[in-house]
């Protein structure tokens, strides 16, 4: 097991390090300058020249790579080229909130997919059934966008039942945690059906009708533990599906996480900040991956660790 | 009822109609507004601040020497008392108002003004103002990094200070008026280091009391500040994240007071249509202009009549209709608000039988290929259709490119990539209300280089001659003189046709009920969206 933590976690840092080489690469070979968008439309060329030198710009391509790693190393993001803070406070500032919204919005996904999965698998093929598997299909392919915006105008404008966005409160969280929740939750739903319906077919399921177990029981007891196993291990991966989720939820919502930071940086060119962006999100989703795997075999012994 | 201001008049009689006296200076003060915006608050460092958000936000936290007359065009004293300019118009005096102190408390001195003029030219600032200030004596050596300040700024005593320039310059008042020209506190600046941005110590009206990044900036009054009775509001609170569409929202419930994005596009019929809500639809002109590069170094537009022939074949009232009507067609460089606009210029009208005959003349019978460069944001791409469309008509095939804003701005400032470029997101909006500045970086031989914002690659020496005479036309005594130089210049820079000028954007400012003003101090042609210092609350009224 020790040995399987070391080489996963090896092979995390060797993926984090080819994705700075990546995004680094993109980033250079950008055709908009960074150097032109600070100096202003003012600026002479002679502005420009002396901006891209302070920044090292001008630089070959391997030197501003290495720099940017040794720092990077040394816990130092360096600074937005447009706001001149520290990347790193930038992020710092932000990420409770994303993080917020992601557990929020898991927790959301698993209520609705799991209830929705056990009620359809138990009404298999019966109008409920269908209904349900609708709805998840819809909530897979609607755009959050368009969620966010219906969510919002409905609740919080007709009804006036949530405020129509901002950060601060529970009832702040709502709206956009179910926004984020909706697709993870279609998923779910349609993986918890097809879980519930291999395991009702089992023999030690027959085995507990046989008994004379009562329907609830054999439900709860022994089909939602057995089928719920699969699912579980596929939260890690769901960090993913949330980084470029919370980009559109967080600037519907008005929320101040790092989805709305980097979308804001990626219009100005703000070399610094779309870096560690990029950064902060891989590392959450290869260490999602990461426990993901670490966690399936823990709770289903069947899986081994290889 | 819709408002209609400023739209179609000349710029000098704009002026003389609307001083000061409009605006209602003895309202009371009190209450608090709330402004909401998408995006966050990139700076407030008034020597790096340069988008249309910061701006008039900087406006209110700092002071310079000269500003406007809320609500115009005309420049006043703001933190000078006295401001003279030499006989040969290369040196100015300016003498501070006495008592005047920074936020933090301290008195205002004439060593600020040096300091705070060589910290935007020093070039580890990096400051995108820096260019502005290059008719100040010693301003080039100082800003490749040479000497230790810039020479032509002297302080007198501690109240004075005379600025000297290398040559006269009709537009120093203006540059002084910008906010890169905003005096600062040394021991703020250099206890804050890079962060003054987020830590802002000025002079202005508000003062910052609150910024939690991605949430919202709070400004409150400052007691101590150098004009009577101002701000009006004890507070305003700029909430950041809210897409407009969900902004608009937001207003309609009574949560907020202004949205500073504007009507969203999508709902802009919607709000128009609306009587209880067009009635708080501020209407007014915007130093605006949208229009297409022809550049006039890449086959065939390096020929003038088939420029020419361009300009007469697009069809301005259509995309004008495009967008909803909220913008008005434009026939020259220079928008109607700005002074200098010539009122009596027809321009090219909307001729595509004539213009079709006038590209057969120029030898292309059958037109020819081309492409058309735009920005991939909406309302863009629909307009370069329309330009598609049109271009079609006299036989002029281009091929869309539908880039992002930084790409379409480095192809326009190479010499050889981009034929024509539709400017729309990132047209010239002027930096103050003179038409010097529709010329030099977007039309002046000094533009036209790699790297440039000159997209046309338009260079013609004897303009820039006449342009840089007419700039060395100094005092009241000229000013008209001088306006009437620069009419004729951008006729006949249109006479040359490096651009097809499309339209003039139109500000609509929607507000709430809560707030109050002159209509002007909600189309103010230096602040936008609002002049946030004299705008009321009409409940502290």
């Amino acid at each position: 097991m020790q040995a399987y933590l070391v080489r996963r976690l090896l092979e995390s840092a060797l993926i984090l390090l080819g994705i700075t080489l990546v995004t680094f690469i993109l980033l250079y070979l950008v055709p908009a300058d960074p150097a032109r968008q600070i100096a202003g439309r003012s600026a002479t060329a002679e502005t420009v020249q002396n901006i891209r030198d302070q920044l090292g710009l001008n630089d070959p391509f391997f030197v501003q790579y290495w720099r940017y790693l040794t720092s990077l190393l040394q816990g130092d993001m360096g600074r937005s080229y447009l706001q001149r803070a520290e990347v790193s406070e930038l992020i710092a500032a932000r990420l409770p909130a994303s993080l917020l919204l992601m557990v929020a919005a898991i927790v959301t996904e698993l209520i609705l997919g799991l209830t929705i999965g056990i009620v359809a698998a138990l009404r298999r093929n019966r109008p409920a059934d269908h209904g349900l598997m609708i709805f998840s299909f819809v909530s897979i392919s609607a755009p959050q966008f368009v969620i966010g915006i219906l969510l919002l105008y409905v609740f919080a404008v007709q009804l006036g039942w949530f405020p129509i966005g901002g950060y601060g409160t529970f009832a702040h969280i709502v709206l956009p945690a179910i926004t984020l929740g909706f697709l993870g939750a279609g998923w779910y739903s349609r993986m918890m059906r097809s879980s519930m319906i291999d395991v009702l077919g089992q023999d030690f399921v027959r085995t507990a009708h046989a008994k004379g177990l009562g329907k609830a029981r054999i439900v709860l007891r022994h089909v939602i533990p057995n089928a719920i196993l699969p699912i579980i291990a596929m939260i890690g991966i769901d960090i993913g599906l949330f980084m470029s989720g919370i980009v559109v939820v967080e600037s519907v919502f008005g929320w101040p996480g790092i989805g709305q930071l980097a979308w804001q940086a990626i219009q100005r060119v703000d070399i610094p900040v779309i870096m560690g962006v990029t950064m902060v999100s891989a590392t959450a989703i290869v260490l999602g991956n990461l426990l993901a795997d670490l966690v399936a075999p823990l709770i289903d012994p069947r899986i081994k660790t290889k | 009822m819709k408002k209609l201001l400023m739209t179609g008049v000349a710029g000098l009689a704009l002026t003389a109609h609307m001083g000061a006296a409009q605006v209602n200076e003895d309202a009371a003060m009190g209450g608090s507004m709330i402004v909401t915006y998408k995006d966050d608050v990139a700076t407030l460092d008034p020597a790096i601040g340069y988008d249309w958000q910061n701006w008039s936000m900087i406006k209110s936290l700092f002071d310079g020497l000269m500003d406007y007359e809320p609500g115009t065009t005309t420049l006043r004293n703001e933190l000078a008392s006295e401001y003279t300019i030499s006989e040969v118009g290369t040196v100015h005096t300016f003498k501070l108002k006495d008592g005047i102190t920074f936020h933090n408390g301290r008195e205002i001195t004439a060593e600020d003004v040096k300091y705070s003029l060589e910290r935007t030219t020093n070039p580890e600032t990096r400051s995108p103002g820096a260019g502005f200030f290059g008719m100040i004596e010693g301003f080039d050596s100082w800003n490749a990094g040479e000497g230790d300040g810039l020479s032509g700024v002297k302080v007198i005593d501690d109240k004075t200070v005379e600025i000297t320039l290398s040559r006269p310059d009709a537009t120093f008042g203006h540059v002084m008026a910008l906010n890169f020209a905003s005096i600062v506190p040394k021991e703020a600046v250099e206890a804050s280091g890079e962060d003054f941005g987020r830590e802002p110590v000025g002079s202005g009206a508000f003062k910052l009391a609150e910024w939690s990044p991605g949430q919202r900036v709070v400004f409150e009054r400052f007691e101590d500040y150098h004009r009577e009775n101002l701000p009006k509001l004890d507070q305003i609170t700029f909430e950041i994240g809210l897409e407009p569409t969900v902004a608009l929202l937001r207003l309609q419930q009574g949560q907020a007071d202004i949205p500073g994005d504007g009507i969203p596009p999508a709902q802009f019929l919607q709000v128009m249509g609306d009587p209880a809500q067009s009635e708080n639809v501020i209407e007014g002109g915007q130093l605006h202009t949208g229009y297409i590069t022809l550049n006039t170094q890449m086959a065939p537009f390096d020929n003038v009549d088939v420029r020419k022939a361009v300009n007469m074949a697009i069809n301005k009232d259509r995309i004008v209709k495009i967008i909803n009507g909220r913008a008005v067609p434009a026939n020259q460089p220079l928008p109607p608000t700005m002074p200098g606009y010539a009122d009596d210029y027809e321009g090219y009208a909307y001729d595509p039988a004539k213009a079709q005959e006038m590209l057969a003349e120029a030898g292309f019978p059958d037109g020819f290929k081309t492409e058309l460069f735009v920005m991939n944001v909406d309302p863009n791409p629909r307009i370069a259709q329309a330009i598609q469309q049109d271009l079609k008509e006299i036989g002029i095939t281009a091929e869309i490119r539908s880039l992002a804003q930084a790409n379409v701005i480095a192809a326009g400032g190479e010499a050889d990539q981009a034929p024509m470029i539709w400017s729309g997101g990132m047209a010239w909006i002027a930096d103050f209300p003179d038409p010097s500045n529709f010329y030099g970086p977007i039309l002046g031989c000094s533009g036209a280089v790699q790297g440039g914002w000159n997209w046309a690659w338009y260079c013609n020496e004897d303009l820039d001659a006449r342009a840089a005479e007419a700039d060395a036309m100094t005092g009241e005594e000229n000013a008209q003189a001088r306006l009437d130089a620069w009419r004729q210049i951008y006729l006949d820079v249109m006479a040359d046709a490096p651009w097809v000028p499309v339209f003039n954007e139109q500000r609509f400012t929607l507000t709430s009920d809560a707030i109050g003003g002159d209509d002007s101090l909600f189309v103010d042609p230096v602040h936008i969206p609002v002049h946030y210092d004299y705008v009321y609350s009409k409940d502290a009224q």
